[in-house]
């Protein structure tokens, strides 16, 4: 428990940020880390011409999501025969127009499975500055005008730091400290980095296997705790230090990631998971499990008093998220590597991997499909909504749906 | 101190000024090229970055030669004061130094990737004027400036109808595994010889022994009998019987070695594998070494790499190791472990290693038969 009172002055500041952050969307899968944003009422329930705002070309490849700050939606890629030039690109969230573009030569290794791409990981953001990880193991710090602020080559430092199928895990923001999972079958490693230099705040060895999970964080007595998931299970870290607070040990999915609701992490383990830390630290207190419930590649979202997934049959489930109990299902058009989001309208917002989106009714006491556009390019990115409006990226092309005008 | 001092200082000159007064790009391109691993220097560098970004156009050559004598890291972030500068200066309209591009261009003792850089930004300035010099590339340094003279042979080729000869000159240039692959591929079709194993320099006849154990994945660490000696007369207590080496040799195009074949679809088990690499002169090279099991690379009794993942993927040039090769007689020892996992894509105990230079270009021994591979 003293541990968790020592990063009190965090979570104070973790509250200041996090008031303008939940307007805009500054990391994987959102304000929160759980594909929910409270805000974007205005956000309209159909995809398709009538609300296709604009669209922008990209120069390279990517699964990460587009992250939004202000008037600027930002995102990674990466492009060439080997897929080892880097880009931060950044356009108006007005036109669509390409404010600036950065790239950079890839240090570490760039082999990956065809289906995924060096550009997997999520930008993230503290407003003033955008820390991009990608799957060569290159961390880089710009400004919002794109000016570099740091680099680290985390590959020239630990070289043997990747995964010949490629890597995943999106970086998050603590306080003052960038967590990344760096997890592979064989140098494994969390980090936390500092802020402004770039440099090492914390290192801790993890297990040693594959693992493409992201951090979440989560509030526990006021605090904020970072979640880091492997196979082993899940444990929570104080931002600052990375030091261990509690471990739930009984293995979790190394693709789809947790997703916290206050108190509560709900994690792809054993079907479905539910569990709050103990103040003693060790094993945290377990408030449910679903076996059945099994998310594939998609991470669940989670939007106050419900929480959503899909299974590897395309099946979207709604639940209770206190007692896991399923409240209704439907059947969408697969397959999904992008998870859901969903915002204050009362939607749910998908795409599958053939570029086909889905807006889903979440208000009544089943789900309805009310509208679907297909895009026509491959899409494994999850969405990102800020300012009622909604960004996807496909292969080739980043889009923004919103109400005419906005 | 002071340095840190002078590479702050310019920190304070508001935009616009640096156009009046053009930064000296010396000084904060040293501070750059300071930066270390693991972070040290982040913050002199970021200093030392804003300066130059207010810097004018006639600071972009200084920038792009000194990539060449850069680390990794500091490269990049000479990279990224050059594309803020060239920004800001297309944004302005302000000529740009296409000759001088042009010139650093044509030097190729420059780092490849700032000539390709270079190149890119000339591309931007007038590209109907650069489009002309890609043919000139066809022997370049610069794998990503050949790519380009390559891929103009291939439509040539194309265009002509499938000209082999085209091809075949395309092939002698190519150097990405994509465009080697295809090239192969049409000459093929027009029944043409193509000797890809000896393009790419695969090391195609080894000698091997095993199998050893790699019980729990433990065999990874154990020091076995022929990493403190290879001696190919000797025998060893191996996994369940006496272990000897033998011959092993591959017509793989690509080079793959493949243990399964002398010792079957084991697994937990660690093998390794020993060439004789004769060269004519001490040089530098690059072992390039695709593999999917754990294995570990020793060049001459030294430890080069070793990596424990498994069955992950493998891919040609999957991991390219400088190495320094000496005058006569090179050895390489690989040791090559199979682990527990029996699903059908962990079957494969197999490498492909070859010797190139920076580039990719094939170094072939002296002691390499003719006609060694098919």
């Amino acid at each position: 428990m003293n541990r968790l009172l020592s990063i009190s002055l965090l979570g104070a500041t973790l509250l200041f940020f996090s008031g303008s952050a939940r307007a805009e969307w500054h990391r994987f899968r959102g304000p929160d880390g759980n594909g929910y944003t409270s805000g974007s009422k205005e956000l309209p329930p159909e995809l398709g011409e009538n609300t296709l705002a604009w669209k922008a070309t990209l120069p390279g490849r990517g699964l990460g999501s587009p992250i939004v700050v202000g008037d600027r939606v930002i995102l990674s890629a990466a492009s060439g025969p080997h897929q080892d030039k880097l880009q931060i690109l950044c356009f108006s969230t007005r036109d669509g127009s390409e404010i600036w573009r950065r790239s950079f030569w890839a240090t570490g290794r760039t082999m990956c499975h065809k289906k995924t791409c060096v550009a997997a990981p999520t930008p993230t953001t503290d407003g003033k500055h955008i820390y991009a990880l990608w799957s060569s193991n290159d961390l880089i710090c710009v400004d919002l005008e794109g000016n570099l602020r740091w680099m680290r080559g985390l590959t020239l430092d630990y070289p043997n730091a990747s995964n010949s199928l490629g890597m995943s895990s999106s970086p998050l923001i603590a306080g003052n400290t960038l967590v990344a999972q760096i997890e592979n079958d064989s140098e494994s490693f969390a980090a936390g980095f500092d802020l402004d230099s770039g440099a090492n705040k914390w290192k801790i060895a993890r297990p040693k296997m594959a693992n493409w999970t992201s951090p979440v964080t989560m509030k526990f007595g006021g605090q904020t705790i970072v979640a880091l998931q492997s196979g082993k299970g899940v444990m929570g870290v104080a931002p600052s230090t990375g030091s261990e607070l509690w471990n739930f040990s009984k293995g979790a999915s190394t693709i789809p990631s947790g997703a916290a609701a206050g108190d509560t992490l709900i994690v792809p383990s054993s079907g479905l998971t539910a569990f709050r830390p103990n103040a003693k630290g060790g094993e945290p207190v377990s408030l449910w499990n679903q076996k059945t419930q099994k998310p594939a590649t998609a991470s669940p979202l989670v939007t106050g008093d419900r929480f959503y997934f899909v299974n590897s049959a395309g099946v979207l489930t709604a639940a209770d998220r206190k007692t896991g109990d399923r409240l209704w299902r439907i059947r969408l058009k697969g397959p999904f590597s992008g998870s859901p989001v969903a915002c204050q309208n009362g939607h749910l917002y998908l795409f599958n991997e053939e570029g086909l989106g889905q807006v889903v009714r979440l208000s009544g006491d089943e789900g309805e499909v009310v509208s679907e556009f297909e895009l026509e390019e491959t899409i494994l990115a999850t969405p990102s909504i800020a300012q009622d409006s909604l960004y996807v990226r496909s292969d080739q092309t980043l889009w923004k749906f919103a109400k005419k005008g906005n | 101190m002071i340095a840190r001092l002078l590479a702050l200082c310019p920190a304070l000159i508001l935009p616009g000024q640096a156009l009046s007064n053009p930064v000296d790009p010396a000084q904060h391109i040293a501070i750059i090229q300071a930066v270390g691993s693991k972070g040290a220097g982040n913050p002199e560098a970021a200093a030392a970055f804003q300066a130059l970004s207010g810097a004018t156009a006639s600071s972009i050559l200084p920038l792009l030669r000194a990539i060449e004598e850069s680390n990794p890291i500091a490269r990049n972030w000479l990279r990224s004061a050059v594309e803020v500068i060239i920004e800001r200066e297309l944004a302005a309209k302000n000529p740009l130094p296409f000759e001088e591009l042009e010139k650093f261009l044509a030097d190729r003792t420059q780092a490849p990737e700032a000539r390709r850089l270079a190149f890119d930004l000339m591309l931007a300035i007038d590209r109907e004027t650069s489009e002309k010099l890609i043919p000139g590339f066809i022997d370049d340094p610069s794998t990503e400036l050949r790519r380009d003279a390559v891929a103009l042979l291939m439509t040539s080729s194309r265009k002509a109808g499938e000209d082999a000869t085209t091809y075949r000159k395309a092939l002698d240039a190519a150097r990405d595994v994509d465009q080697i692959k295809e090239i192969a591929k049409a000459l093929a079709e027009l029944k043409e010889k193509v000797d890809l194993s000896r393009h790419f320099g695969f090391l195609t006849n080894w000698q091997v022994i095993g199998p050893f154990h790699n019980s729990e994945r433990k065999g990874f660490a154990e020091v076995f009998p022929p990493e403190k000696e290879v001696d190919l007369k000797a025998s060893y207590e191996g996994k369940e019987s006496e272990v000897t080496w033998q011959a092993l040799s591959t017509d793989d195009p690509y080079g793959k070695v493949d243990f399964n074949k002398p010792y079957g679809k084991l697994k937990e088990v660690t093998g390794y594998a020993y060439h004789e690499f004769d060269t004519g002169e001490a040089r530098p090279a690059e072992l390039r070494l695709g593999c999917k099991n754990a294995w570990k690379i020793w060049l001459n009794g030294k430890l080069v790499f070793e990596r424990d993942e498994y069955h992950r993927g493998q891919r040609i040039d999957q991991y390219k190791m400088p190495v320094e090769l000496r005058k006569g007689t090179n050895s390489i020892l690989l040791k090559l472990c199979q682990n527990e996992q029996k699903q059908d894509w962990t079957v494969q105990w197999e490498f492909q290693l070859r010797v190139c230079d920076a580039t990719g270009t094939a170094i072939l021994a002296t002691n390499r038969p003719e006609g060694e591979t098919k």
